[in-house]
C-alpha cells in the first residue's frame, strides 16, 4: 500500500515534470517535418519560467473566477494525470476515481476555461468559450464511448482493471477496440486543440478557439494554463497508450518491472508525438462547421465500435 | 390503522398534521390581508418550519414500518385514506428539504409585494405545499385525485400571480389544460385498476388480477397522465410557458417539487399498483425519456429568456428520469434484480439531485430579476461583480447541473451510466444492442447540459454588463442568501456523501424492487456491485483537487511572486470594444440551433441593409407545437362550432333535448 503510495505520487510528480517535454518534441518533430530550424526541446520549459517571472496583468473588472480558474485547471489535470496508469498499474488512488469521473475532471477543467474566457466580457473570449463547448458536447460523448468500449471488454470502469484486462488478452486485431482506437485518436486531437480542429500556433480570429479562450491571460495564469495544456497532451496521449497498447506495464507487485515500464513508456511517448506532428504536418485545418462533422464521425466510430462489441465479440 | 387523535404517533399523522397546519396557515393569511410584515416575517418562516417538520417525517418514515390512517372526510362510504411507506417517504424529504430552502428564500423574496396580493399568494403557496404532500399520502383513488387537482389549481392560482399580463394569463390557460387532460387520463387509470371491484383504495388495486392487456392499458394511460405533469415530450408545451410566468420561488418548487410528483405517482402506479410488469412498457419509457432529455436540452440551447431555459433544461433533467425509469422496468421484468436496483438508485438520487439544483437555480434567476428586473438574457452580463453572493451560489448550482464531478449530479448521471454498462447478457438481444445506443443519447445529453450552463451562467453573470441599469443591481437580501445556501449545501453534500444517500435509499430501492443495492466500497467510496468494477470518491477526488490547488498556489507565490496589474482588457489589442461586442444569449446558442436546426422552426427578421438602426430578430420555436398543438386545436375549435349549434338559447329546445333524452334512455332501459 505504502509502496503504491509512493508510485502515485512518483508518478503523478513525474507527469507533471515531463509533460513540457512532450510538448517540446511534438513542437521539434514538427519544426523538422516543415523544415524548419526547430527550437530546443526545452523550450516549454523556458516560457513557463519566463511567464511566471512576470507580472500578471488583469483587467480592471476581472472577477475572482478568472484568477481562480487556472489553478482549478492546473489541479484537474494534475489530477487527471495522477490516476491514469502510465509506469505502474498499482494505482491505490485510482479508485477514486473511474474513467467516468476522468471524463468529469476533464470536463470540470474545460467549463472552468471556458467561463474565465467570458468574465472579461470581451468579443474573442466568448467566440472562443463559444467553440470550445461546440466542440466538447460531442468530443466528451465519444470519449465516453471510447471508454464503455473498453469497459465492455473489460467488465470494468477501473483504469486499472481495463488496463490489466486488455494487457493480458491474446494478440488480435479486434475490431471494436480498432473502431475506439480511431475515435480516441480524432478525439484526443479535438480535445488538445491541435489541426485539423484547432491550431495551437495561430491567433486568426476566424479559426482560433483555445486560444482565443486564453487571449486575457498573462504571466503565471497563462503559465499555470499552459502547463495545463501540456499535462492533458500527456495525459491523453498516455490514455490512449493506456488503453491500445497497454505491454509493458508495471503490473501490481513488479517492482522490478519499472525501469523497463520507463523505458518503454518513452519510446512509446516519442513515437506518439512523432506520429503526432506527422499527422498534424499532412492535414489541413477543417472550417469551425466541419469540426461538428469530424466529432461526429468520431462518435459514430465509438457508437460503432460498442455496437461491434457486442455482434462478434460476446 | 388508526384514527386520528390529538397526539400523533405515527409518521403518517405527524404527516397529516403538518398538512392541516400548512392549511390553517394558508387561511390565516386571508385574515392577515393588511399586513406585509406579518405575512413575509412570520408565515413564510412558519411555513419553511413546516417544510422542515415533513423532510423529517420523511426521514423517520423511511426506515419505519408502513403506517396508515383513515380520515372522517370525503365522500360517505368513501372516507380519506392515507398511507406512508417508504417511497412516499423518501419523496417527503425530497419535497420539505427542497421546499424548507424555497420557502425561506420567500420569504425574503416576497417582501416587495403588495399586502393584498401577497396574501392570496400565501394562501396558494400553502395549499400547493399540502397538496403536494396530500398526493404522497393518498392511499386511495378518490384522495389521490382531490390532493392532485388541489396541487394542479393552486399551482395554476399561483402560476398567473400576475394575471394582468395577456402572456402570463395564456401560460397559465396552457398549463390548466394539458393539466386536467393528464387528470383525466389519471382518473382513467385509476378506473382500470380497480379491476371491476368498485372500490378505489389502493389496497384493493394492488390485490387485483390484471391480464396484460388491461395492464398495459393502465400503465399507458398513467405514462401519458404522469407524462403530462411531468413534462414528458410531446405533452411538454406547458412547461416553458408556465415556468416563466410564475414568480421564481414558485417555479423552483414546481420545477424541483412538483414534477417529481408524477414521477412518484409513476413509480406508485408500475411497481406497487400494477402486479405485472411488461417488458416493452420499458423500451417505450426508455425511448420517451430519451427523446425528452435531447429534445429537452438542444431547445435549452437556444433559449435567450432565462428561465424558460431553465425550464427546458427541466425537461431534459425529466427526461433522463424517465429513461432511468424505463431501463429499470427493463431488468427487473428480465429478472436482472440487482441491476433493477442500481437503476432505481440512480431514478431516485437523480430526482433528489435535479430538486435541488434546479431550486437552487430557479431562486437565483428570481434574484436576477429581483435586482435588474430583465429576464431576458441579452440585457444581463457581469452580475457576479455586483451580486457576489448569487453569482457564486448559482455557480454550485450550474456546476451541478452541468453533472461536473464533485457535484451531487455528477453522482447520479455516474449511477445511471453505470447501469447501462451492465447490460450484457439481457434475454432480449434487440436490448442488447439498443442499450448502448441509450447511453451514448444520455452521455451527450448530459455534455450539451454542460454547453447550456456555460451558457447561462457565462451570459448572465460573467463579462460586462449589457445594460446600464446593471451598475445599480443589488444583492439578494439576507433570507433570499440563507435559502439559496440551504440549496447549494444540498448540492456540495448529496455530492460528497453518495455512499450514505444511498444506503439510506436502500428501503425504497426494496420495497420497489424487492432487492437490495450494496456498496462494496467503505464510507468514503461508492461501488455500487463492485469495488472491481467501478467506483468514485468523491470526498478524495475533491481533497485531492483542494491539496493540489492549494500547493500551487502556495508554490506560485513563494518561488516566484504574487504580483498583479490592473488595465484595461487587452482583446487582441482592439481598442474599442464595449459590451455589444460580447456574444448574446442567441450568439451563444447559434451553433446549436444550425446543427438541430430540424427539431426548429426558426423565425428570422434580418435588417434593412442599409437601415440606420438595424434590429435583428431570431426566434427558435418548436416544431411540435405546430406539428402536434396546431391540428388539435382546430379540430378542438371545429368540434365546439358544431356543438354549438345544440345551443339555441331558447328553453323549449332544451326541453325537447330533455324529453327526447329521457324517451331514449326509457327504450334503452326497457330492452
Amino acid at each position: 500500500m505504502s509502496t503504491g503510495i509512493l508510485l502515485q505520487l512518483a508518478q503523478t510528480l513525474l507527469a507533471i515534470l515531463l509533460a513540457p517535454l512532450l510538448m517540446g518534441w511534438v513542437n521539434q518533430c514538427r519544426a523538422w517535418l516543415q523544415g524548419r530550424s526547430a527550437p530546443p526541446i526545452t523550450q516549454p520549459y523556458r516560457t513557463l519560467r519566463k511567464l511566471f517571472h512576470k507580472d500578471a496583468v488583469i483587467a480592471h473588472h476581472a472577477s475572482p473566477l478568472f484568477r481562480f480558474a487556472p489553478y482549478m485547471i492546473f489541479a484537474c489535470m494534475a489530477l487527471a494525470a495522477g490516476i491514469v496508469p502510465t509506469l505502474a498499474n498499482d494505482l491505490p488512488f485510482s479508485p477514486a476515481a473511474d474513467v467516468i469521473a476522468l471524463v468529469g475532471i476533464f470536463a470540470l477543467a474545460r467549463v472552468f476555461l471556458a467561463l474565465a474566457a467570458m468574465d472579461i466580457g470581451t468579443s474573442f473570449g466568448t467566440l472562443g468559450a463559444r467553440r470550445e463547448m461546440l466542440v466538447s458536447f460531442l468530443a466528451e460523448p465519444a470519449l465516453l464511448m471510447v471508454f464503455f468500449t473498453a469497459s465492455l471488454i473489460s467488465q470494468s470502469t477501473e483504469l486499472p482493471v481495463i488496463v490489466e484486462t486488455l494487457a493480458h488478452r491474446e494478440f488480435a486485431l479486434y475490431p471494436s477496440l480498432a473502431f475506439a482506437a480511431v475515435a480516441f485518436w480524432m478525439i484526443s486531437v479535438a480535445e488538445n486543440a491541435r489541426i485539423p480542429v484547432d491550431n495551437p500556433t495561430t491567433h486568426l480570429e476566424l479559426t482560433m478557439i483555445h486560444e482565443a479562450m486564453i487571449l486575457e491571460y498573462s504571466a503565471r495564469h497563462l503559465a499555470l494554463i499552459e502547463w495545463a495544456v501540456a499535462l492533458k497532451l500527456f495525459t491523453y496521449s498516455a490514455l490512449g497508450i493506456a488503453l491500445f497498447l497497454p505491454w509493458g506495464i508495471a503490473e501490481q507487485g513488479e517492482l522490478g518491472m519499472l525501469p523497463l515500464a520507463l523505458v518503454a513508456m518513452v519510446a512509446k511517448l516519442l513515437a506518439g508525438g512523432a506520429v503526432l506532428a506527422f499527422l498534424e504536418t499532412i492535414s489541413a485545418k477543417v472550417r469551425l462547421f466541419r469540426a461538428p462533422e469530424f466529432l461526429g464521425t468520431a462518435f459514430l466510430l465509438a457508437v460503432l465500435g460498442m455496437l461491434i462489441h457486442f455482434m462478434l465479440e460476446v | 390503522m388508526a384514527t386520528l387523535s390529538l397526539f400523533p404517533s405515527d409518521p403518517v399523522q405527524w404527516a397529516w398534521g403538518i398538512v392541516l397546519f400548512w392549511l390553517a396557515l394558508g387561511f390565516a393569511s386571508l385574515l392577515l390581508q393588511g399586513s406585509q410584515r406579518l405575512l413575509t416575517r412570520l408565515l413564510f418562516p412558519l411555513g419553511a418550519l413546516g417544510a422542515l417538520a415533513i423532510a423529517g417525517v420523511g426521514a423517520v418514515g423511511l426506515s419505519a414500518p408502513a403506517s396508515s390512517i383513515v380520515l372522517p372526510i370525503g365522500l360517505p362510504d368513501l372516507p380519506f385514506h392515507l398511507r406512508l411507506d417508504a417511497l412516499s417517504a423518501f419523496f417527503m424529504v425530497l419535497l420539505g428539504g427542497v421546499a424548507f430552502g424555497i420557502t425561506v428564500y420567500a420569504s425574503g423574496y416576497f417582501r416587495s409585494m403588495a399586502a393584498g396580493p401577497l396574501a392570496l399568494l400565501s394562501l396558494w403557496y400553502h395549499l400547493f405545499l399540502a397538496g403536494m404532500v396530500t398526493v404522497l399520502l393518498a392511499d386511495d383513488a378518490y384522495a389521490f385525485m382531490v390532493a392532485w387537482e388541489v396541487m394542479a389549481l393552486s399551482s395554476y392560482f399561483l402560476v398567473t400571480t400576475d394575471h394582468k399580463v395577456p402572456e402570463i394569463r395564456s401560460a397559465g390557460f396552457l398549463y390548466l389544460l394539458i393539466a386536467h387532460v393528464g387528470a383525466v387520463s389519471l382518473l382513467l387509470t385509476f378506473g382500470v385498476l380497480q379491476g371491476g371491484h368498485g372500490d378505489y383504495t389502493f389496497d384493493t388495486m394492488r390485490l387485483a388480477e390484471m391480464t396484460p392487456f388491461w395492464a398495459s392499458a393502465a400503465f399507458l394511460l398513467a405514462l401519458f397522465g404522469f407524462g403530462a405533469k411531468a413534462g414528458l415530450v410531446p405533452m411538454h408545451v406547458w412547461l416553458p410557458e408556465a415556468h416563466p410566468a410564475a414568480p421564481s420561488p414558485v417555479s423552483a418548487l414546481m420545477s424541483g417539487v412538483m414534477l417529481k410528483t408524477a414521477i412518484y405517482g409513476l413509480l406508485r402506479v408500475t411497481f406497487d399498483l400494477l402486479n405485472i410488469q411488461i417488458g416493452w412498457w420499458g423500451t417505450l419509457a426508455l425511448a420517451l425519456g430519451l427523446i425528452t432529455a435531447l429534445y429537452g436540452v438542444i431547445f435549452a440551447a437556444v433559449q435567450s429568456d432565462m428561465k424558460r431555459l431553465l425550464a427546458w433544461s427541466s425537461i431534459e433533467n425529466i427526461g433522463v428520469i424517465i429513461a432511468a425509469f424505463g431501463l429499470t422496468l427493463i431488468f427487473y421484468t428480465d429478472g436482472k434484480g440487482a441491476l433493477a436496483a442500481l437503476t432505481l438508485t440512480a431514478l431516485l438520487y437523480h430526482a433528489l439531485n435535479h430538486a435541488f439544483f434546479k431550486g437552487l437555480l430557479f431562486v437565483g434567476t428570481g434574484s436576477v430579476l429581483h435586482a435588474t428586473g430583465v429576464r431576458h438574457m441579452g440585457h444581463l452580463g457581469g452580475l457576479m461583480r455586483f451580486m457576489p453572493w448569487t453569482a457564486w451560489l448559482t455557480l454550485i448550482g450550474a456546476l451541478a447541473l452541468a453533472g461536473l464531478p464533485p457535484l451531487n449530479g455528477f453522482v447520479s448521471e455516474w449511477l445511471l451510466l453505470q447501469a447501462f454498462l451492465f447490460t450484457p447478457g439481457l434475454t432480449q438481444p434487440y436490448l442488447n444492442m439498443v442499450i448502448p445506443v441509450a447511453a451514448a443519447a444520455v452521455a451527450l445529453a448530459a455534455a450539451l447540459a454542460a454547453y447550456v450552463m456555460v451558457k447561462f451562467y457565462g451570459v448572465v453573470f460573467l463579462g460586462q454588463p449589457r445594460d446600464p441599469v446593471l451598475h445599480h443591481a443589488h444583492e439578494a437580501g439576507w433570507a433570499e442568501r440563507l435559502g439559496m445556501l440551504w440549496l447549494a449545501a444540498g448540492c456540495v453534500l448529496l455530492g460528497l456523501f453518495p455512499a450514505q444517500v444511498i444506503e439510506w435509499l436502500t428501503p425504497v430501492v426494496r420495497l420497489l424492487t424487492n432487492q437490495t443495492l450494496l456498496n462494496d466500497g467503505s464510507w468514503l467510496m461508492l461501488a455500487p456491485v463492485s469495488a472491481e468494477r467501478a467506483s468514485y470518491a468523491p470526498l478524495i477526488f475533491f481533497a485531492v483537487v483542494a491539496v493540489v490547488l492549494g500547493l500551487t498556489v502556495l508554490w506560485v507565490r513563494r518561488v516566484y511572486h504574487g504580483r498583479v496589474r490592473r488595465s484595461d482588457p487587452w482583446d487582441c489589442g482592439y481598442p474599442e470594444q464595449d459590451a455589444r461586442m460580447q456574444d448574446s444569449a442567441e450568439g451563444f446558442g447559434q451553433p446549436i440551433r444550425q446543427i438541430f436546426e430540424v427539431f426548429m422552426k426558426i423565425e428570422r427578421e434580418t435588417p434593412d441593409p442599409f437601415s440606420r438602426t438595424p434590429r435583428y430578430r431570431g426566434a427558435s420555436l418548436d416544431k411540435l407545437w405546430f406539428i402536434l398543438y396546431a391540428p388539435i386545436a382546430r379540430v378542438a375549435d371545429w368540434l365546439s362550432q358544431q356543438a354549438g349549434r345544440l345551443q339555441h338559447g331558447r328553453i323549449q329546445w332544451y326541453l325537447i333535448y330533455s324529453f327526447v333524452t329521457l324517451i331514449f334512455l326509457l327504450i334503452f332501459t326497457t330492452r
